[in-house]
């Protein structure tokens, strides 16, 4: 309660429209667009979790998405402070709709590697297919069995971890990616989104 | 989708980038956005009065009038702006909806007026926000009961009748109104002084009068006059059976008539006669007889139809009943503890007269009421300590909770009828947003069963239904998720069908792998160990999926073999114990259905058709149950 009174006091403004747009890859008015909606929802200028793992479950009813938009907001959040500001929210955009396919990969890493360590292990791979999965609810087809993830985990880790060492690094991660024609065309799909 | 999530949309269809990597399919192509996404002002003049608004603003909430092509209708060319001919001081709370993703409800406005505005466009009531909820509720339901109120004045008994009601239902109004006619009036007043009648003919009857000649023993009247009683009480028992066959007769709904208090008074009342009637004058059963007469008092209930009174009476002892339920029980909580610290206190004294703990109950009732006859006293001191004890708490104990239930019984009357209405209403509240939120999640299956996913061209586009472009964006996200982790979204239904027949589909092909078989069954059907869901004792199950071709219908057939076939199973039986615990069938299993073909998924097992028996470890007290499968 206290926490969310010291956030509507403190009230953030987003550096000017110049810089943000020189910043990221968006034009003026895609930025005014972007930056109505954000005020809107979030007059005090900020997003912190709790409202972060509401709102991206409204997306997913079937399911629970409170895990995967932690890890969601984690990555969002640079200055991992707890709270996503406009700029954050308008870096990250501008990487996945706009920017080129290797700063998609390098962000999705970030968002795999949970402890920011340069390594995706089986541990952290796991915690994310599964808070993919969970999305899924539990009524899906076909049933999910105790051994999905495992297999999901192990088919990623054939096919990004070239040396064999247990871990994927970034350059492997690329290069996987890169070599792999269904993710390199998909990454184009989401351009049109705004 | 609640408030301004459709801004978010984009965001998250962003993040789906994340997914990407992890894919094993190729995602869908995502949907074009044919109309141009520039965000403008658009003008809405409402009867004068002109607002300006974001086009986004509107958009967030398509199932509206403003927010869906609804308003189409009402744009004007010449002018370039949106008219509704509508109030425009209730237009502002519409508007600031859409603004703030909250609806107010203004005090100062009549709650008719405003639910029609909100009907006009196509906002329901149920989201206005908790700052305005329980005043909007407050006042919608006092003006319910207003026009309730109204309504039932008007109904009243003045109201002539319809005028091609049938001589029935002129019947049921008469005896439902007998201020209606001179007819039902008369009837009303014979059979209310008969009742009356009756019942002091019950009592008189027992009163005793002077001795026959040459007797002295006095009689009671009902046996020195037993011709004269009978008489009347036969005219009587006829009137109130004539009165209820009319009723009968009369009544629109039968069964429900039969059901309501009144007439099983009715009939309680006139039974005792018929059944006298009918039993022979035997010395045996006479005693049984005599006992039936005590229902006869039950005709001074009848008086309730004739007294407002003795209803409302009624039905707010009803209403307390769980006070009263209370009190009762907390006093036979008091009279069973003392009772038996009375008895074991004056077990010692000669000649006592508290034998048992049952005799000590009418002690202990009628000092705690503080009447005390003074039939059973205790001798000892350790009775009478307790006696005293019991006495003093027998004041407190009833005492307190009669007029804590009288000052609460109004009190608790109004706030039932209160509460009772908001629980129903919230459960209806919960219920509608439960509906939207499988609405959301549903339209994404239909939208999935009529074939949305193929690559549209021009001829086909025309088949699909209308959707919104948030609508289309946001299942193209979901499909996206599905394409991710290669399983499918299916509803609640489909998915116990399909656990069912799997879970019984894996038990024969890892009858190998005993070990995750409990696997199997614990992420399949996680929630089934609590209920009996199956009961194929004699039943058939049918599975529907389409993609299971072999097991078509299992019939199960109980014989009296004993369990001592098991043996020649291929499962252990403590292996079979599987989270659907308490299934008290057995069923067999032929083969495993075959995986559909565009899930080549090696999550599913490989399937072998392996035929096999299976029995299940609960089948102790259910026999040997053969099971035939009708196609292979």
């Amino acid at each position: 309660m206290y926490d969310d009174l010291e956030l509507s006091v403190v009230c953030h403004r987003p550096e000017g429209l110049e810089q943000l747009e020189a910043q990221s890859n968006f034009s003026k008015k895609e930025l005014k667009v972007l930056y109505r909606g954000f005020k809107n929802e979030c007059p005090s200028g900020v997003v912190n979790e709790e409202t972060f793992k509401q709102i991206y479950s409204q997306f997913f009813p079937h399911g629970d998405a409170s895990t995967y938009a932690h890890y969601l907001f984690n990555s969002f959040d640079s200055s991992q402070n707890g709270s996503i500001k406009f700029e954050d929210f308008v870096t990250a955009l501008s990487i996945l709709l706009r920017g080129t396919t290797t700063e998609k990969l390098q962000w999705t890493f970030n968002l795999y590697d949970i402890n920011r360590d340069g390594y995706i292990n089986k541990e952290e791979m796991t915690d994310i297919v599964k808070a993919i999965y969970d999305m899924m609810g539990r009524f899906t087809y076909p049933a999910l069995k105790t051994d999905t993830f495992k297999q999901h985990v192990d088919a990623f880790f054939q096919k990004m971890d070239k040396n064999r060492d247990g871990v994927v690094t970034l350059d492997e991660f690329i290069l996987s990616c890169q070599e792999d024609e269904n993710i390199m065309s998909s990454l184009q799909l989401f351009e049109n989104v705004i | 989708m609640a408030a301004g999530v459709a801004t978010w949309l984009p965001f998250a269809r962003a993040a789906a980038v994340g997914w990407l990597p992890l894919a094993k399919k190729i995602m869908p192509k995502p949907p074009v956005d044919k109309k141009s996404r520039n965000d403008e002002i658009l003008f809405v003049n409402v009867s004068g009065l002109r607002f300006q608004t974001w086009k986004n603003t509107l958009d967030r909430y398509p199932d509206t009038l403003l927010g869906s092509s609804e308003k189409e209708f009402f744009y004007n060319e010449d002018t370039q702006e949106y008219f509704f001919d509508r109030d425009p001081e209730m237009f502002r709370h519409i508007l600031n909806f859409y603004r703030t993703g909250k609806l107010h409800y203004p005090r100062q406005e009549c709650i008719q007026a405003f639910d029609e505005e909100l009907a006009f466009y196509g906002i329901v009531p149920d989201i206005i926000g908790d700052c305005c909820m329980e005043e909007y509720r407050d006042r919608k339901k006092e003006n319910q009961e207003r026009l309730a109120e109204d309504t039932e004045a008007e109904n009243a008994t003045d109201t002539p009748l319809p005028p091609h009601s049938t001589s029935r239902e002129r019947l049921w109004r008469a005896f439902e109104n007998p201020h209606t006619s001179t007819m039902a009036l008369v009837f009303y007043y014979v059979t209310g002084f008969f009742i009356a009648v009756s019942v002091i003919a019950n009592v008189v009857e027992t009163v005793p009068c002077r001795p026959l000649k040459g007797s002295k023993k006095d009689l009671p009247c009902g046996e020195k006059y037993t011709l004269a009683f009978f008489c009347m009480d036969t005219a009587c028992v006829l009137i109130f059976t004539f009165e209820y066959l009319m009723r009968l007769f009369a009544a629109p709904s039968r069964c429900k008539f039969m059901r309501s208090v009144m007439s099983v008074i009715d009939v309680v009342a006139i039974m005792p006669y018929y059944i006298g009637l009918v039993m022979p004058e035997n010395e045996d059963v006479s005693g049984a007889f005599v006992t039936l007469r005590v229902f006869r008092v039950f005709r001074i209930f009848k008086f309730s139809r004739h007294s407002q009174g003795l209803r409302i009476l009624g039905y707010t002892l009803k209403s307390c009943a769980s006070e009263l339920g209370f009190l009762l029980f907390s006093l036979t909580m008091a009279i069973i503890i003392f009772a038996t610290v009375m008895f074991y206190a004056e077990k010692g004294t000669k000649g006592t007269n508290f034998t048992s703990i049952p005799a000590s109950f009418w002690y202990t009732i009628v000092t705690m009421t503080t009447l005390g006859y003074g039939d059973m006293v205790p001798n000892t001191i350790a009775g009478k300590i307790f006696g005293s004890i019991c006495s003093l708490s027998g004041v407190l104990v009833i005492a307190l909770p009669v007029p804590v239930i009288v000052s609460n019984f109004s009190r608790i009357y109004h706030q039932n009828q209160r509460a009772d209405k908001m629980r129903a209403q919230q459960k209806v509240r919960l219920a509608r947003i439960r509906l939207a939120k499988k609405g959301t999640t549903n339209a994404f299956l239909h939208y999935k069963e009529e074939g949305g996913f193929q690559d549209r061209n021009s001829d086909n586009a025309l088949c699909l239904k209308n959707r919104s472009s948030f609508e289309h964006q946001h299942h193209h996200l979901l499909h996206c998720l599905e394409k991710t982790t290669s399983h499918e979204f299916t509803d609640e239904l489909t998915f116990s069908e399909m656990c069912m027949t799997e879970s019984v589909g894996y038990r024969t092909s890892r009858s190998t792998s005993i070990s995750s078989q409990q696997g199997v069954s614990t992420s399949c059907c996680p929630r089934r160990g609590k209920r009996r869901a199956i009961r194929l004792a004699n039943s058939t199950v049918s599975v529907s999926r389409g993609s299971i071709q072999e097991l078509d219908t299992l019939q199960v057939h109980k014989t009296s073999a004993g369990p001592q076939s098991r043996s020649s199973l291929n499962a252990r039986t403590e292996d079979l114990k599987l989270n659907c615990e308490d299934r008290d069938f057995t069923a067999a299993i032929i083969s495993i259905p075959t995986p559909p073909a565009n899930t080549p998924d090696e999550s599913l097992p490989p399937s072998p058709a392996i035929p096999g028996i299976l029995r299940n470890s609960r089948s102790t007290f259910f026999t040997h149950e053969t099971v035939k499968i009708s196609s292979l």
